[in-house]
Parts: structure tokens; sequence; C-alpha cells
């Protein structure tokens, strides 16, 4: 299969004040279409900045980032806009939903600027949220603010989900309704997924899992038979 | 509708209370512009149209008797558009219960019953019959004062003859706008008229049958009024001429003009004032609230929203703030501007009003409001947007604090934990503290420069009625009389001391200087009118030369020691050159003083008085009014504590209308500028103030470190304010002097500590407001939010 996504020796030093730190040490990696990979590691591992890197969330300090044919670092500020537009969905661990708006309107702010979008209401249908998309955020319990943030994801239709962390701030049986929407999601839409964790148990759930340690890939693993989140307890 | 719109509306929604405050504080910039450029224009334009339709003259001047054959001559001067001649005459009136004696101009209508010159406009009643010589017209202020309707009668003693008269009708006249008596400074409508009487019959009370002792001209557009009065001046001089002048020197004109100049003070140095402060507010609030939006930044850029489309949004955020401020700033600008207009029409009595806001001013509003909150806004989205999405999503990097001075202070002084917190916040972030600061210090200075006003108002009627004129009484002579005059004086019911005065009307003049003006002879040691010199002590008259108000002596261009002449506007007219001996502080009015004995010996006759100032049992005033009533030699008589009254009555409405307007966007600064920063900086400090309550801290505690912080900064900005406000009451007291009134200059302990008091009561209140809020954090929700 085809990789849609590449990186090359990808490093990153963030500078705080007067200490630096080397967030990532020349990870490789590669994402298939359609692919569901759990990125796993201890905090300050590097998993977030990896993935912040792959959606153009932020810039690497060296390395190579590729989505398709196009190279990520020669891209304009614009050309990324477009990019995140259009190809890239995330999900973040504290949902990051605009509080003013409600469930239907936050998925709305991203139908209305991409090219081929689903319809609001559709996107919150896959979550299992179609009942409540009149409520705003502050009205919705935590795993309904996290699905709600997988409807505006994958209302664009994206070919990249990128998830950091999303059942990190649930209780586990909200955290498996969570997965199950996303696996759902990536099932029906192919989008290749990458989801961060460092909760050992979800890893089951990928077609692949890359460890992560020190800011480098520690090894990886694949995933015979993923199981479905239901059958995964923590 | 789209998403982006909606949040954009339920945001303005949700910081209603800071959007508010921060148009409030624009709004108070704008409206002062708006309503003092509106004030200013459209009594500009009242004045205007008022002195065109009533044909008000250019050039005025009076002599002693000059025969009507010489008025074809004056109509006849180059430049001359037309010219009226015409009788003025001084009456005393003794009106129905009133003690004191009133007196009155009367001024004598043409045969044809309307002048063509100074037109009264008839406000009740009708014009006198020219048959009937007891008819007259009556000045409507004064008429409404002393309850005088068309139809009453009154009695008058003119030139020595009591007689009594019936108003037939109530008058305006741009000529008396303001109306002031013989020696008072202040219109005073119950004690001083305008009488409009047929000319036969004043000239018959006068003696100027065939004569007259007072023309008006109005001039040619393309005539230079200086060759006209030089004109006029040479033909009137045999005949007793006191020297012509323009519109400038016309009593009514000169004190609306200086009413006028004070106002554009008001005009031009108060705006510039409150919209520096308010722009420079606006920017940095609406910048930090912004900025409180990082996270919501960062995810529509994560979202794939362009920066320029994010930028767009705030800006509309900001636009809609900006557009509230501004229509708040503008339609309270215009209904102030009225209500201002309004005020002084009737102070003045214009018998109409033209509003005209000036569209120059809005327009100006409307642009430097909006640029005010587009820029600050334009400045933080910026900031923000430049960030990457994932730094602006994250919580900022926790703030890089360093080891300073205030490390060993709060050692040394054994300051808490949150003590430390409060001293490092502000030394951690100095444009944050520097906005509190300097908003709260703005406010004081605003209020400072307010009441000020009131301080050197008392000081300037303590110069004018304490020390330089401490006589209960003036009588106003109606010729010059030999010293015998101070001894009758003295034998007047209740007159405990009596000091003579003489008044000359004098042109001086000091190289291409010239001004009009009037000569006091001063005897030594005199005690109930003195003169102070400029440190405001009381100081005796020089033997031998001349003393000058400050301002006249700037004016002219002379100093202690300069050489001057002195044209003399009465007999013997004669022109000395006469140097300058003294220069001292004179409040009110501008005439120039010279010893008693240098005066008569330079004018080689005896001395002579024509004022008399005395000091008065108070029990014996009503007989005194009596028999000044009766005296015909008296032609007015000026109660002191009737002019102090009015004057303070004046002083008091006008000024406390403005106290209330500046006061209070004094104030709503500090409401803007302290709600502001104290909601953002709890929802900047949330996590902070809450991880604190979860540690075991009261609620007044945590409250501390919140309210702490802004009391801190508004204690530690109020002398600076006193500072700044002390340097705005001088520029606007500067302003204040006019050719009248020279400006004292006071700030009392008092109105420092009132506008301290009145900004900590209100920053205290509103800090208190906001710390309210604490109560209702969750503090788990608060610890787990990221920010």
């Amino acid at each position: 299969m085809q990789p849609i996504m590449q990186a090359r020796a990808v490093t990153k030093v963030y500078k705080t004040g007067a200490v630096e730190v080397q967030a990532l040490r020349g990870v490789d990696m590669s994402l298939d279409a359609g692919e569901l990979v759990v990125l796993l590691g201890a905090s300050g591992s590097g998993k977030s900045t990896l993935l912040n890197i792959l959606g153009a969330l932020d810039t690497p300090t060296s390395g190579e980032v590729r989505f398709k044919e196009h190279t990520l670092g020669t891209m304009t500020e614009a050309q990324l806009t477009n990019f995140r537009r259009e190809h890239v969905g995330f999900v973040f661990q504290f949902y990051n939903l605009v509080p003013a708006l409600t469930a239907r309107e936050n998925v709305a702010l991203v139908t209305e600027i991409a090219q081929n979008p689903m319809r609001p209401e559709e996107a919150l249908e896959r979550v299992g949220l179609g009942p409540r998309m009149h409520h705003f955020p502050a009205e919705l319990s935590g795993g309904e603010q996290q699905r709600v943030a997988i409807a505006r994801a994958i209302a664009k239709r994206p070919e990249l989900l990128l998830c950091d962390e999303p059942t990190g701030a649930l209780d586990s049986a909200t955290g498996v309704t969570v997965l199950e929407a996303l696996v759902e999601v990536n099932r029906d839409l192919g989008a290749a997924t990458v989801l961060i964790t460092h909760n050992a148990a979800i890893r089951q759930i990928a077609h692949r899992v890359i460890h992560m340690a020190d800011g480098q890939i520690a090894r990886e693993e694949i995933i015979a038979s993923p199981v479905p989140p239901s059958e995964v307890s923590w | 509708m789209r998403a982006l719109d909606r949040k954009l509306l339920r945001d303005l929604r949700r910081i209603w209370a800071q959007g508010l405050a921060i148009a409030l504080v624009l709004a108070c910039g704008l409206m002062v512009l708006v309503m003092a450029d509106g004030t200013l224009r459209s009594l500009d334009e009242t004045l205007r149209a008022y002195y065109e339709r009533q044909r008000f003259a250019d050039v005025f001047a009076s002599a002693t008797r000059v025969p009507d054959d010489i008025a074809p001559l004056i109509a006849g001067l180059d430049g001359v558009a037309q010219a009226e001649t015409r009788i003025v005459g001084s009456a005393i009136l003794d009106l129905p219960g009133m003690m004191e004696p009133a007196s009155a101009k009367v001024i004598s209508l043409p045969a044809s019953g309307q002048p063509k010159l100074n037109l009264p406009l008839l406000r009740a009643g009708r014009l006198p019959d020219p048959l009937r010589p007891d008819e007259v017209l009556l000045m409507e202020p004064f008429a409404e004062a002393n309850a005088l309707p068309p139809g009453a009668g009154f009695d008058i003693t003119l030139n020595g003859q009591r007689r009594t008269l019936t108003v037939t009708g109530h008058v305006l006249s741009p000529e008396f706008v303001y109306s002031i008596g013989p020696g008072s400074i202040m219109p005073d409508d119950r004690h001083f008229g305008i009488i409009w009487m047929n000319e036969a019959s004043l000239a018959a009370a006068t003696d100027l049958g065939g004569a007259f002792n007072d023309v008006t001209v109005a001039l040619r557009r393309e005539a230079d009024p200086r060759k006209v009065i030089a004109a006029l001046d040479h033909l009137l001089a045999p005949y007793g001429g006191t020297g012509a002048h323009a519109r400038d020197r016309q009593t009514s004109h000169m004190f609306l003009n200086s009413e006028m100049e004070e106002l554009g003070t008001i005009a031009i140095s108060m705006p510039p004032i409150f919209l520096i402060v308010s722009a420079f507010l606006v920017n940095m609030v609406l910048g930090r609230l912004i900025r409180l939006e990082r996270a919501q930044i960062g995810l529509l850029k994560a979202v794939g929203y362009s920066a320029r489309e994010i930028g767009w949004h705030y800006l509309k955020l900001s636009i809609g703030i900006g557009v509230g401020g501004v229509l708040l700033g503008v339609a309270s600008g215009w209904w102030a501007g009225h209500a201002m207009t309004q005020m002084y029409t009737e102070f003045f009595r214009f018998p109409w009003l033209i509003y005209v806001p000036g569209v120059r001013a809005i327009a100006w509003a409307v642009v430097l409001g909006l640029a005010t909150v587009i820029i600050g806004a334009l400045r933080a989205v910026a900031a923000t947007v430049s960030l990457p999405p994932a730094t602006a999503m994250s919580p900022p990097s926790p703030p890089v604090f360093r080891r300073g001075w205030i490390d060993s202070f709060g050692r040394v002084a054994r300051l808490r934990q949150t003590s430390m917190m409060i001293a490092r916040s502000i030394l951690r972030w100095p444009g944050r503290a520097a906005i509190t600061f300097f908003g709260v210090a703005a406010s004081v200075a605003v209020l400072v420069s307010c009441f000020f006003i009131f301080d050197t108002m008392d000081l300037l009627m303590d110069e004018m009625f304490v020390q330089s004129n401490r006589q209960d009484v003036t009588l106003v002579l109606n010729q010059n009389k030999g010293l015998r005059a101070e001894s009758d004086a003295a034998t007047l019911p209740g007159v405990r001391r009596v000091e003579g005065g003489f008044a000359l009307p004098v042109r001086l003049i000091h190289g291409a200087s010239e001004r009009l003006s009037t000569l006091q002879a001063r005897g030594q040691g005199t005690e109930l009118t003195q003169l102070l010199n400029e440190d405001g002590r009381v100081v005796s008259i020089p033997e031998s030369g001349l003393v000058l108000p400050e301002r006249l002596a700037e004016r002219l261009g002379v100093t202690v020691g300069s050489q001057m002449q002195v044209a003399l506007l009465a007999p013997p007219r004669e022109t000395w050159t006469l140097s300058v001996s003294a220069v001292i502080r004179q409040s009110l009015g501008d005439e120039v003083h010279m010893s008693k004995e240098a005066l008569f010996r330079l004018m080689r006759q005896d001395a002579q008085v024509n004022q008399l100032n005395l000091s008065v049992d108070p029990l014996a005033l009503p007989r005194l009014m009596e028999t000044a009533k009766a005296t015909p030699v008296i032609a007015g008589l000026i109660y002191w504590p009737d002019v102090k009254g009015q004057i303070d009555a004046t002083i008091n409405e006008s000024l406390r209308i403005m106290t209330v307007i500046f006061s209070t966007l004094g104030m709503l600064i500090t409401l803007g500028v302290v709600y502001n920063a104290a909601r953002i900086q709890l929802s900047e400090r949330a996590h902070e103030l809450a991880t604190l309550r979860v540690l075991g801290f009261s609620r007044g505690e945590v409250g501390y470190v919140l309210v702490g912080e802004i009391l801190l900064l508004a204690v530690l900005a109020i002398p600076v304010g006193w500072g700044l406000g002390y340097v705005f009451a001088r520029a606007i007291n500067t302003g204040f002097s006019t050719d009248i009134i020279s400006m004292p200059f006071d700030i009392r302990p008092r109105s420092f500590a009132i506008a301290a008091g009145l900004v900590l009561v209100t920053a205290t209140g509103s800090a208190f407001w906001v710390r309210r809020r604490l109560d209702h954090v969750d503090l788990v929700s608060a610890l787990k939010q990221k920010e």
C-alpha cells in the first residue's frame, strides 16, 4: 500500500527560557491510507510533538515530512492552512470545543470552510450525538464533548485523523464509546488514524503500534487481529 | 449565519460587561470631543445669527455733547456703512419692594420707533408711542427679575429729576447680551437694567436737545476699523469724545468673547486628554482580552482557518465593541452638547438657540473611536496568530521569573507568599501593570483638573472680595466732585469710613500697541480697596508712575521702568509720557492705577472724586439706600455683597454641571480599567487561584492576591495622577484667563484628597465586584482546565 504520510529524520528542539528540550531525536515513520496506528509512550516521550508535526500544527527543527507527494517543509503558510483545512482532522485531549457554539455549530465551523464536507448533522449522527446537537459544550458530558470533537474532525472527510489522548480526560466506560466512534470512523471513512495514548491496553484496537521513548521510536508492533474497543478494559 | 459569526455574537454577549466597560472608556473621550465642539459651534452660530439679524454695530463712541449737525459728517466717513446717533443716560430706579436702589442705562429710541442698528428684539408688549414721553421698553431679564410686566409703572431719577414711567414692552438686545452695571463684573438682572425711551423725552431730561452723546456705526465690508475709529475720535474730540472702540472693547461682546474663549479652552484642552487616555486604555485592554482567546485562535488555525480569517473575526469583535463606544460617545456628546448650549443660551438670554453639532467632530469621533479599537485588536491578534497552532493551543509556558531585589526585599520585610505573588506579578508583567497604573493615574488627573476650578474660584473670590475690594458699597457719582463729597458722604446714615476714588478713561500706548483702559487715582493707605502684588500680598501705591496689571503689561509689552504714553480721553485731554513703577496681580478688569497726588499734580487740578467707597453699618443699610435713591448726584450704587452673591450663584451653576460631567467621566475610566484588569487577571490566573483554594487558602486570602495587586497599583498611581492633574490644571487655568479675568492658581489639599478618594472607592468597588466571581469558580474544573 502507498504511504500517505512519511517522516524522515525528524527532530524537534524546544527552547523554554534558558532550557533546551530535545523533544524528537530523529524519527522515521510512515503511515498508510486507512491504517489505525497507536502511538504509545510515557509522558514526555515525544508523541504529541510528532503528532503536531504530522498535522502541520508545528514545524520540525530538522528532517522532512511528506504528505503524499508534498513536502510540508516547503509549503507556504497558506498552503499549510489549506492542508489542515482539507486533509487533517484533529481530536484533542481536552476537546477544544468553542464554548460559545453548540455541538452542531462547532462542527459547522469546519464544514463551512472545507471543500467536500458531510453535513454537520451526519457527522454528529455518526458519533451518536444526533439528539444532542443543539447543546452547548457546557451542557454535554466529557465523553459527549469528545465525540463532538470527533464529529468536527471527521466532518471534512479527512485523509488523516490525528487524535491526541482522546480518552485521556475520560473514565474508561466513556473512553470506550469514544474509541468505538474512532474505530468506526476509521473503518467507514478510511482515514489514516494516529491515536496517542499512554494507556497500553488501548493498543489492542490498532493495526500497528509505535512505541516511543526519549523522542525516538523504540519499536514497532503489528497487531494481527485488532480487538473491538468494547473488549478492551483498563 | 456562519458558525464563526454566531460565535462572534455569543462572544460579544458573553463579554458584555467587559465590552461595556471598554465602550464606556472610549465613549468618554468621544463624548467630550463631540460635546465641546457642538457647544462651541452652536454658541458661535447663535451669536453670529443674533448679531446679524439685530444688526449689531461695529464701532461705538461716546462723547459729552455733540451737535446734531456732526451726524452727517460721521455717516460720510470713509468706510462707514451706517451711523446712528443717540442719547445715553444713566438713572437710579426706586423699585417697589427693593430696599437698595437699582440703576439703569437709558437709551434713546429714534422718533421713527425702531433704531437702524442694535435693534431691540421685542419679546412682549409693544413699542412706546412716540407721542407719550413716559412710555419705555425694558430689558427682558431686568423686567422679569423685578416683576415689571408691560403696563406696570416704576419710579426713576434721571438727571436729578424723579418721574414715573410705564413699561410698554420687553426686549432683548445684541448690545446687552451681557448687561453689566457700572463698576460691577457680573450681570445682575435685579439691580441693573436697560431702558429704551423716546428720544425727545430723553433729550429733554438730559438737556441734550439738538445734540447726541453716543454714536454707533456699521462698517462697510472692506473698511479698516482702525481708520474709522481714528477719524471718529478726531471728529468727536472737541465734544468730549472718550475714545471710539470696535466690538472688541464693547462690554457685552467682550465678556461674551471671554466666556467663549473659556469654553474654547475646554473644547480644545479636554478632548485630547480624554481621547489619548481612552484610546490608550481601549487599545491595551482589548489586546489583553484577545490574548485570552489564544487557545481558540490556535484551534481555528488547527482546523484550517487562515490568519486573515481569524484576524477579521476578532476585528469584527473589536469593532462591535468600538461601534458601541462610538454610538454611546456620539449620542451622549450630542445630548450633552445640546444641554450645554441650552444652559448657555439661557444664561446669556439669547432669544433663540441654534444647535449645530459639528459634523467634523462626529466624523472624527467615529474614525478615532474605530481606529483605536482596530489597532488594539490587530496588535493582539497579530501576536497570537503568528504562533504555531500547537503552541497557541497549549498553555503558555510558565513565565520565567528572575531573582531580583524584590526577593531580598520580601525577605527583609517578611512578606507572605501571597504578597510575593503580587509583587512578582507586577514586576514580571510591567506592561500589564502599567495599564492599570496609567488608567488610575489618568482618572485622578482628570478629577484634580476638574476640582481645582473650585479652589481657584475661591482664591479669586478671596482676592476680589476679601483683599482687593473690601468696601460694602460703592457710590458712582454722575460728575466729578471736590473732596468735600467725601466728608458729605461720611454723614450719610451708617457710614463708618469713606474713601474717594477717581476714574478717568485713557488710551495706553506703547510702541505699536494700544489699549483703552481706565486710570484709577488711589490715595496712600486706603483700606477699602487695595492692590495686590504678584504674590497676592497687599502693596501700597508708588508715589509716582503707573501701576499696571500683569496681563495688560504683557499685552502692551512693558515692564517696570518702561516709558509709555497715556492719552486722557476726558479733560484736560492731554497725552503724558509716564514710566511703569509697578506691575500687580489683578484678577479682575484691566484698569491701571496711579497715586492720587501724582495724578492731580499732572492734571494741575485740585483733587477730585467721582466714586465713593463706603464701609457701612449693616443695620443702617436700609436708610443709606433710601437716601441714595433720593440723592441726584448719585448715578449708581454697587452693593458688594450682592455682587459676590451673584458671582457665587453663576459660578456654582455652570461649574456644577461641568464638574458632574467630568468627574463622572473620570470615575468611568477607573471603572473601565480596573474592572477589565480584574476580569482578565481572574481568567488568566483562575488555575493558579483555584490551586490556592485547593491548598487551603480562604476565599479572602485568594481574593487578596487578585484584588491586592490592583489596589496596590491604584495606590501607587495616585501621586502620579496628582502630578499629572497639576499639569493639566495649570494648562486649563492659563486658558481660562481672558482679557477681563486673570485667573490666580490654587489647588488645595482637599481637592487632591477628594480626587484620590473617589478613584480609590471606584477601584475598590470594581475590584471587589470581580472578586465575588471567585466564589463561584468550580475548583475541580478550574484545575482540570489547561488555562
